[in-house]
């Protein structure tokens, strides 16, 4: 099972043909990801790796090839574009890893969305992995800039706002031989397409995860509601971990939607409101793999 | 980014916002000029600076005050004198201070009744939100902290824009009727306008007035852009005033480097800003105090590493320096001639603990230790932290 992606999605990239796009598309090939098609406007009927069909427009490449999945690596002035092509072809799952979209330019997006067959992952964000079966996870669908190899499968869900903070969190759990089902980068803008509840409800209903790690940081509620509302339906033990408590108030910490805008949004704030809906608090980054093991009994 | 008082007029001007006379003068003359081309007018000068509290500051010159009724031409050019090329000091400068190197000659004008007013980029329900209150200034923290029912809030449909009953709902609500009612729609108005046309993140007027001769002005205003809309607006790029700006934040901008200055003495150097903050916090948490914010993002060049190693070297305060990488897709062995490149070029007066992981990991350690540098190695992030905080004491 996993959640989202699986070994047999078809995945396209969009900017296949930039350095960022090219270099990323080549390692999810050689993750064993079934990457089928490219799409960069005015470079149809070449191929990326001499292997992959690059089309000038997603409904060509979804029309030829069956992809349901699209990563987006196409720069800030153009990405939203390029979400409204991949939602316009009815690819199901769009994962826009861009960073820097204006937020105008994301409300919008967010908008034609609703009620639309697509779902959004990000943007400015890592993507996802489900991993694969093979040594260091190989055969997995890789969609974005995660290392594929530092996973194993298993029955761990992540979901998290930051790329490199996931990263931690999966190399401890295989470091613990403690495998992901799906790991889930939701980015770290103030609009992106899926929240962490939304994670939360396809983890808690997904067979093969038996438990979650959450990583949030300060701004917004968006963790805050996912813990209320896991205190309520989630069936399954969850740790979290908030970054930003020693963050300033005021000022954006890289991350375009991670500042610290009232006492609500405080990382202390929601780490008291984690903990009050059963969440396993990690104290320290270094412990999230190790919180899990606390709240999973084992 | 923050802009000046006089851009914030001149922003207003172009989306016909109402707001008091004002001219910006760089030199006594100017200052002059403006002052009588506003002749019959009550008037004010006011120094030029982002740092608030300005009317209670004092130059280091001796001269007290960087706002002042002005009585004439005459005086406009003798203030400007004592203001311009000197150091005004406030509350929120520091005692450093900062130069002031233009004037405002604007209408003190007499009012009748504060109102707050500002329109802001609601993460909640992804939309512009329009809070509004007869609260107005006062901190609208305190407002919402102590009459929440003073607090008026309208959110605005991202697409259909704001509407002319949402208009009226807000204007009843602050109790306003008749001409003052008509006035304050359009200049509302035209402030959704300069807020969706400038991608503005946060527009706040506070305190927007009515005044006896029957006009509604902004009197003071807060912008906040959002800085990735900014490549499309290179005219307000243009008003971006690095003299304001923390030097050592100027010097990482230039180098594609997110940082952000702190107090404490521990430095650090991470890839990715949720790590960045996160390694923040753990130094923290053993007992030691970050003195910066500092993502090399993704795919740090060594020119990135050497120029983040100087601006933390140029802090005086800082005692030790924590490198923590993740490299999952970075090679770490690559990271590691980064470092030693950099520490070789800055010295290294200071201890240094490094952390790496991820890709090519054990190469990038053995290129650490072969370097004959003074570095530690640290194996986790928790490892990492208590080494450098127990290294610098």
């Amino acid at each position: 099972m996993a959640i989202l992606i699986d070994e047999n999605t078809k995945v396209l990239v969009q900017g296949i043909t930039g350095s960022f796009g090219a270099r990323h598309a080549q390692l999810s090939l050689e993750y064993g990801t079934k990457l089928v098609a490219g799409v960069t406007p005015g470079k149809g009927g070449q191929k990326f790796e001499n292997v992959v069909p690059i089309f000038d427009t997603v409904s060509q490449a979804v029309n030829e090839t069956g992809a349901t999945a699209s990563a987006i690596f196409v720069p800030p002035p153009f990405a939203a574009d390029a979400i409204l092509e991949a939602m316009d072809a009815g690819v199901k799952l769009i994962v826009c890893i861009t960073e820097g979209i204006p937020v105008m330019d994301m409300m919008r997006v967010k908008q034609a969305l609703k009620g639309s067959k697509s779902r959004l992952v990000g943007p400015n964000c890592p993507g996802l992995v489900t991993p694969g079966r093979g040594e260091k996870s190989h055969g997995g669908c890789r969609i974005g800039i995660a290392p594929g190899y530092i996973h194993k499968r298993g029955n761990v869900g992540v979901v998290s706002r930051s790329g490199t903070l996931t990263y931690e969190a999966v190399f401890q759990l295989t470091q613990m031989g403690y495998g992901q089902s799906t790991c889930v980068g939701i980015g770290g803008d103030p609009i992106n397409g899926t929240s962490h509840l939304d994670v939360l409800e396809m983890f808690n209903n997904d067979p093969e995860t038996e438990a979650i790690i959450m990583i949030g940081e300060i701004g917004g509620t968006a963790e805050v509601e996912a813990a209320r509302w896991a205190k309520a339906n989630c069936k399954k033990p969850i740790a979290g971990f908030i970054a930003g408590a020693t963050a300033p108030p005021g000022r954006r910490m890289g991350h375009a939607g991670a500042i610290v805008g009232g006492e609500e949004d405080t990382a202390q704030a929601k780490k008291k409101i984690l903990a009050e809906c059963g969440i396993q608090v990690a104290e320290t980054p270094s412990e999230m793999a190790a919180a899990l093991m606390i709240a999973w009994g084992k | 980014m923050n802009i000046h008082e006089y851009q914030a007029k001149e922003l207003f001007d172009r989306f016909q916002v109402p707001s008091p006379k004002g001219k910006v003068a760089s030199s006594p003359e100017e200052a002059a000029a403006a002052a009588k081309e506003f002749a019959g007018a009550k008037l004010v000068i006011k120094a030029q600076v982002h740092a608030g509290g300005r009317g209670k500051g004092h130059f280091k010159n001796g001269f007290k005050g960087g706002v002042h009724l002005i009585e004439s031409p005459e005086q406009a050019a003798e203030f400007a004198g004592k203001m311009l090329n000197e150091t005004l000091v406030t509350v929120q400068t520091g005692e450093e201070g900062r130069l002031v190197r233009k004037v405002m000659i604007a209408e003190a004008v007499d009012i009748t009744h504060e109102y707050y007013l500002a329109i802001l980029m609601d993460r909640a329900t992804c939309a512009p939100i329009i809070v509004a209150s007869t609260a107005g200034g006062m901190s609208i923290e305190d407002v919402a902290h102590d009459t929440p029912e003073k607090i008026f809030r309208q959110v605005v449909h991202p697409l259909l824009g704001l509407q002319a009953y949402e208009i009226r709902k807000i204007s009843a609500e602050l109790g306003l009727s008749g001409d003052i009612a008509k006035q304050f729609g359009k200049l509302l108005s035209n402030l959704y306008k300069l807020f969706v046309q400038c991608d503005c993140s946060m527009l706040e007027i506070n305190p927007l007035v009515t005044t006896p001769d029957g006009r509604v002005l902004a009197l003071d205003a807060k912008f906040g852009f959002d800085d990735n809309a900014l490549y499309r607006h290179p005219d307000i790029v243009a008003m971006r005033d690095k003299e304001e700006e923390d030097p050592r934040e100027v010097a990482a901008s230039e180098y594609d480097l997110n940082y952000i200055g702190l107090d404490g003495n521990i430095a650090c150097l991470v890839n990715g800003a949720g790590l960045a903050m996160a390694t923040m916090d753990i130094i923290k948490h053993y007992g030691g105090e970050p003195a910066n914010f500092l993502d090399v993002g993704g795919g740090a060049s060594k020119e990135q590493v050497t120029a983040a190693f100087k601006i933390i070297l140029g802090d005086p305060n800082v005692k030790g320096i924590l490198i923590n990488i993740f490299g999952g897709i970075m090679d770490c062995n690559v990271i590691a001639e980064g470092v030693i490149a950099a520490a070789k070029e800055t010295g290294l007066p200071i201890p240094l603990v490094v952390r790496l992981e991820g890709n090519n990991v054990e190469m990038g350690k053995a290129t650490l230790a072969a370097s004959g540098l003074d570095i530690v190695a640290a194996d986790t992030m928790a490892d990492g932290a208590q080494k450098i905080v127990k290294a610098v004491g």
